[in-house]
């Protein structure tokens, strides 16, 4: 397979409402990913659209609504969907596209727009459960992660001050993120503990807020950037994905499994035996504050039920040996589902290239993993860059 | 470029401009669904009915598989026979919700969670309620039975089990 860089990105803000529809949000991030690589949209060969539930828009075939604002009239265009772990798996998706030799040039823009549903977007996720044994019970989506989170921490015996302490730091970490939603340079555990009960163990605090969002990135063969000597290019070294079966209620939902087996995927391919040694930085997806420990874990970065520990002796700040989330998270610049890729690969790139400004870590980095999570807890992404 | 972009794109929309001043248009979709529930499903909500959970075994990896499905998603061949397991089991996790679909707040919390069966293999349960159970006793690894509407009011869904409450000294 070839080497494959990213070399663009690009962002809106994140927020509970925006005024542009889900195509000129498109459209935008798009316009800035191409501008920050020197590129314009005749040097894309194809363009990959990554998306949550057509549901939150109310517009079913969202991949042909959105189809213009991404840039992929005229193109091979593919919209590929895997829950919340799209925001990882489209830029795996575009990864391909140019690996495979197909395509020199690929542009990926991943969108959401949870505004338009309403009176909450959490009704729509009413309709991802499985209509026989889970819809009667009439099931909050908050449910499956208070059991997950339960039973994580029963399981590791962890304390909810550690928890929330993740919560506390993407939030301020967010503060350097200029689309930021939520960021808070003076929250504290309290706050978090104190804030309101949703679903115990789960209070308001300890989720992402919903959010509308785009993000966008070049995608480039090693040829394409030596031929038009890109500056900066941060290459993909691994990739991997995998997914555990729909059954959710068969399954021990202390440990992802099939992050793990996605985790192995990409390191094999990184030539990554010892993650916690040979990774500098992670942006593990961080929906919910607990999910942040369990994904590190899950990647590898520390043994079962050490992630709460790392995070309580200061190692996972931005200045710590082994910075998550530098970006601010999901936690705290915001949770436009597919679009967090500009907070999960987005920052991978920013960071190896050393464009992310305010958020840079402070130490030299040339490793980072990230990943994302989704379709019924049963799916990640991974993906590992080097500078 | 991150440091160098000075601004982002996004114009944000506050609740009151959002329902107010901003022009927007509304639709409400009437589409309406009915599921078949399928062979192993449609067994399943029939036992319900006469108050008995139901699994399929799995020769060739030797589980019970509950909920019931017609091939083994793992050996990836039909399942083998239907067996009956019990209406108790254990709590494997749950929440207290305060929150209800439409993540409206409730005042009487919801009690919910996963039920391990006994007589499955282990970790196979479902998703249901539990009963009898304050924040103060339910607790991961409490045994649990079924409670069953009375047998005129079941109509084959999983809301014919009300709840699982404590087992009580001496059951199961």
């Amino acid at each position: 397979m070839r080497k494959v860089a990213c070399i663009g990105a690009g962002m809106t803000l994140f927020r509970r409402r925006l005024l542009e529809t889900g195509k000129e949000m498109c459209w935008e991030a798009a316009r800035m990913a191409l501008d920050s690589a020197g590129l314009t949209i005749d040097d894309v060969d194809a363009v990959v659209f990554g998306s949550a539930p057509d549901a939150f828009d109310g517009i079913h075939m969202k991949g042909e609504n959105l189809l213009d604002g991404c840039g992929g009239v005229g193109k091979p265009y593919v919209r590929v969907f895997t829950g919340g772990g799209t925001a990882v798996f489209s830029p795996i998706a575009g990864y391909w596209h140019v690996a495979s030799g197909a395509f020199d040039c690929v542009l990926v823009v991943n969108e959401e727009k949870m505004s338009s549903c309403q009176p909450h977007p959490q009704s729509v996720f009413g309709h991802i459960w499985d209509p026989i044994l889970d819809r009667p019970l009439k099931p909050n989506l908050v449910w499956i992660f208070a059991m997950e989170m339960n039973r994580y921490m029963t399981v590791h015996k962890v304390r909810y001050e550690d928890v929330a302490a993740v919560a506390v730091k993407n939030k301020r970490n967010a503060v350097a993120h200029p689309c930021a939603q939520l960021a808070d340079p003076n929250i504290t555990v309290d706050d978090v503990k104190n804030s309101e009960m949703m679903a115990w163990p789960v209070r308001r605090l300890d989720i992402s807020p919903p959010s509308d969002g785009a993000s966008a990135l070049v995608i480039a063969s090693e040829d394409f950037v030596r031929k038009r000597k890109v500056e900066s290019p941060v290459w993909f070294s691994g990739v991997g994905w995998c997914i555990d079966t729909t059954m959710w209620t068969d399954r021990d939902l202390y440990f992802p499994e099939y992050l793990a087996r996605a985790a192995k995927m990409a390191y094999k391919q990184a030539r990554i035996d010892d993650p916690r040694k040979q990774i500098d930085f992670a942006e593990p997806y961080d929906p919910f504050d607990y999910k942040e420990l369990h994904h590190m874990e899950g990647l590898g970065l520390c043994k079962k039920g050490e992630a709460p520990v790392l995070t309580r002796e200061g190692v996972t700040q931005r200045d710590g040996d082994l910075p998550t989330c530098p970006s601010g998270g999901l936690l705290g610049v915001g949770n436009p589902i597919a679009a967090t890729m500009g907070i999960k690969v987005g920052e991978l790139y920013w960071q190896l290239s050393g464009q992310a400004g305010k958020r840079q870590i402070p130490h030299e980095i040339h490793t980072g993993v990230t990943n994302a999570w989704g379709d019924l807890m049963q799916f990640s992404s991974v993906v590992v860059m080097r500078a | 470029m991150s440091e160098k972009v000075k601004t982002w794109p996004g114009v944000e929309l506050s609740a009151k401009e959002f329902y107010g001043k901003v022009t927007s248009v509304k639709f409400r979709p009437e589409a309406k669904f009915s599921w078949s529930a399928g062979e192993a499903m449609s067994r399943f909500l029939m036992e319900l009915k006469e108050g008995r959970l139901i699994a399929r075994t799995c020769r060739k990896c030797k589980r019970i598989l509950f909920p019931p499905r017609m091939f083994c998603e793992e050996c990836f061949r039909p399942t083998d026979a239907w067996t009956y397991v019990k209406d108790t089991g254990t709590i494997e996790t749950y929440s207290i919700s305060y929150i209800d679909l439409d993540a409206k707040r409730i005042t009487d919390p919801v009690y919910v969670g996963v039920v391990s069966v006994d007589g499955a293999s282990p970790k196979m349960g479902l998703m249901h309620f539990f009963g009898g159970v304050t924040p103060e006793t339910i607790r991961i690894g409490m045994r649990v039975k079924a409670v069953w509407k009375p047998p005129a009011q079941r109509e084959g869904s999983v809301l014919d089990i009300v709840h699982w409450r404590p087992l009580k000294e001496g059951e199961g």
